[in-house]
């Protein structure tokens, strides 16, 4: 069987997918930001393939290195506020952190 | 006009200044002891930028650097938004007592920064453009969103300012990715283009654009990716939340008017867009506009904190703005370009008052403007009524004007029922912008209550802005007129 672009999509959209479970479900303000990492490479998957399967040039796969880079600047500003979150709140389990509600 | 780099740079000199700016403000802060020149210069270096901004009025419209961004008087248009809503912030955190604590050459850095961000966001053309520039100002807002250091409110709302938009943005490039596999291209021409001639599946389109819809939708802050906002609103610093009620809304409406209009949809003959057939966009936007002002103003209704219940009716006047797009012609757009103008005046206005109030007492609920006009802060009262009056929309304010031509513009295109909502909704917000009002003015200050005093920069703001929120309730002929020669795109 070969593999071509469904294949490469089909993962795409179960890292999706996996990415916003984690999101919702993790409590740990870490993992939180793993499921966002999940969510922005499964793009980066979409993007080299549509790249190389159907478009014919290398804009997607330009795409996919500047969100490899914006992932990593927002991964530094996430930890420095998850930081200033422990500091405060001597956690990191965002239930704990609910000082504003209605 | 298709410029090359080099030949781009002498139409690109107010970002020029803006990042001449920050650099400077950055060395400044490690050479000088006195911090007031730091919120000097960086108020100088707006100015040069916004004069700048001004200057390119007239020069002709194209694509700069290989189609990555293009001027037209648009992005004209929502460079200088930013950069008023800059100014006045810096303006209003010069007098701010929370602001002391911050490391300031960071702070005024970072604002701009984030300024200069939202200049990209209204002129990206390029759908990687677009995610630099809402990514550059959504990192920039959660830095100066958690800027108080050791404070229990300010971190906590940068955590979940962080959370939220990291998923709203990963949405959206996941969607983004599909117009790009179904287009094969990430240029907004190139995709107008294809979607004009080809035939495309609408299915996966119409999920493509919902999915990019929650990245711009939660920087426009409508439901349902609005629960960051009172949060955040209350977490952040004064300054900072007047600077993202304003600026980061404006900047969303432009990213989504130049990717849902120029990108997506074609102009017609009589000034109205043409959609793509089988996509059921603009009813989709109706019921997202109607949902949005009744969520904003119903969750208003009890709030105790001044800058949370400013939060929701943030979220209601994001659904107002909304009923522009729904209409999909030039009379929306420009109604919406206009209630973004006085939208920016008089909200920046009311989160001033809250300043000076919070600056005297340290006191953010309700309960602490008790009276207020008769402890010694008469004049920020009567301003904090005509500012909450002029939100509501009662003539003859600003906020009429501006909610005149939006409602006009849906009566118009016969959404007679969408028009009908959003009058109810008005009145619904009278109850709480009033309940304030006569907590001002008709309830007598406890004994314990200080005295509220302000300072002569903050008064004179507080007058500029008052000011011309009554002017441009009685004389709106400049501003529909330059909000007008501001809705000029450049296709190709």
């Amino acid at each position: 069987m070969a593999i071509g672009l469904a294949h490469y999509l089909v993962v795409g959209a179960v890292l999706f997918g996996l990415g916003l479970f984690t999101v919702l479900t993790r409590r740990n303000a870490i993992s939180i930001l793993m499921g966002v990492e999940l969510i922005l490479n499964s793009a980066n998957i979409n993007y080299v393939a549509f790249s190389h399967y159907s478009t014919g040039n290398v804009d997607g796969q330009i795409y996919a290195i500047f969100v490899i880079m914006l992932a990593a600047a927002e991964a530094a500003i996430g930890l420095a506020i998850v930081l200033a979150i422990f500091q405060i709140f001597h956690t990191i389990d965002v239930e704990a952190a609910e000082t504003l509600k209605d | 006009m298709d410029l090359s780099n080099l030949e781009s740079l002498q139409f690109f000199y107010p970002e020029f200044v803006l990042v001449g700016t920050i650099v400077f403000l950055i060395v400044l802060d490690l050479i000088v002891a006195d911090k007031r020149w730091l919120a000097a210069s960086a108020f100088l270096g707006c100015l040069l930028s916004l004069w700048a901004t001004f200057d390119l009025y007239g020069s002709p419209e194209g694509w700069l650097f290989h189609r990555m961004i293009v001027l037209d008087n648009f992005s004209l248009f929502f460079k200088v938004i930013p950069l008023v809503a800059t100014l006045l912030v810096i303006w209003i955190s010069f007098g701010c007592r929370e602001i002391r604590e911050i490391h300031l050459g960071e702070y005024y850095a970072i604002l701009l920064t984030s300024s200069l961000g939202m200049f990209f966001m209204a002129s990206s053309s390029n759908l990687l453009m677009a995610y630099l520039s809402l990514e550059l100002v959504s990192l920039t807002s959660y830095i100066l969103t958690g800027s108080l250091p050791r404070n229990r409110r300010s971190s906590e709302a940068a955590l979940k300012y962080l959370i939220y938009g990291g998923v709203a943005s990963g949405t959206m490039i996941y969607g983004m990715s599909w117009v790009f596999g179904i287009t094969g291209s990430l240029d907004y021409a190139r995709i107008s283009e294809v979607l004009a001639h080809a035939q495309v599946n609408r299915l996966s389109l119409f999920i493509a654009f919902v999915l990019i819809l929650a990245g711009f939708g939660y920087k426009v802050v409508f439901v349902p990716f609005h629960m960051w906002s009172p949060d955040v609103y209350q977490g952040a610093p004064t300054p900072i939340t007047a600077f993202l009620s304003v600026g980061s809304n404006a900047a969303g409406v432009a990213i989504m008017i130049r990717f849902f209009f120029p990108a997506v949809s074609r102009l017609g003959d009589q000034g109205n867009w043409l959609f793509l057939t089988g996509v059921e966009w603009p009813h989709f936007l109706l019921f997202l506009s109607m949902v949005t002002m009744t969520v904003g103003n119903l969750c208003a209704l009890n709030q105790q904190n001044v800058k949370r219940l400013l939060a929701y009716s943030g979220i209601a006047h994001a659904g107002y703005i909304l009923m522009g797009l729904v209409v999909l012609n030039n009379e929306g757009l420009k109604a919406m370009l206009l209630y973004i103008v006085v939208y920016l005046i008089m909200n920046v206005g009311a989160f001033l008052v809250v300043v000076i109030v919070a600056n005297a007492t340290g006191r953010e609920d309700i309960e602490g403007y008790r009276g207020l006009a008769w402890r010694g802060a008469a004049i920020p009262a009567v301003c904090m009524a005509i500012f909450l009056f002029s939100l509501t929309g009662l003539p003859p304010l600003a906020g009429f004007v501006g909610k005149f031509f939006l409602f006009a513009a849906a009566i118009r295109e016969e959404f007679y029922f969408l028009a009908v909502v959003a009058i109810i909704n008005s009145v619904i917000s009278l109850y709480y912008y009033a309940g304030i009002v006569k907590t001002m003015f008709m309830d007598q200050p406890n004994p314990a209550d200080q005295k509220v005093d302000m300072s002569a920069n903050e008064s004179a703001l507080l007058g500029v802005l008052s000011s011309l929120t009554v002017v441009f309730g009685v004389y709106w002929g400049p501003l529909v007129r330059y909000t007008s020669e501001s809705l000029r795109f450049f296709l190709k």
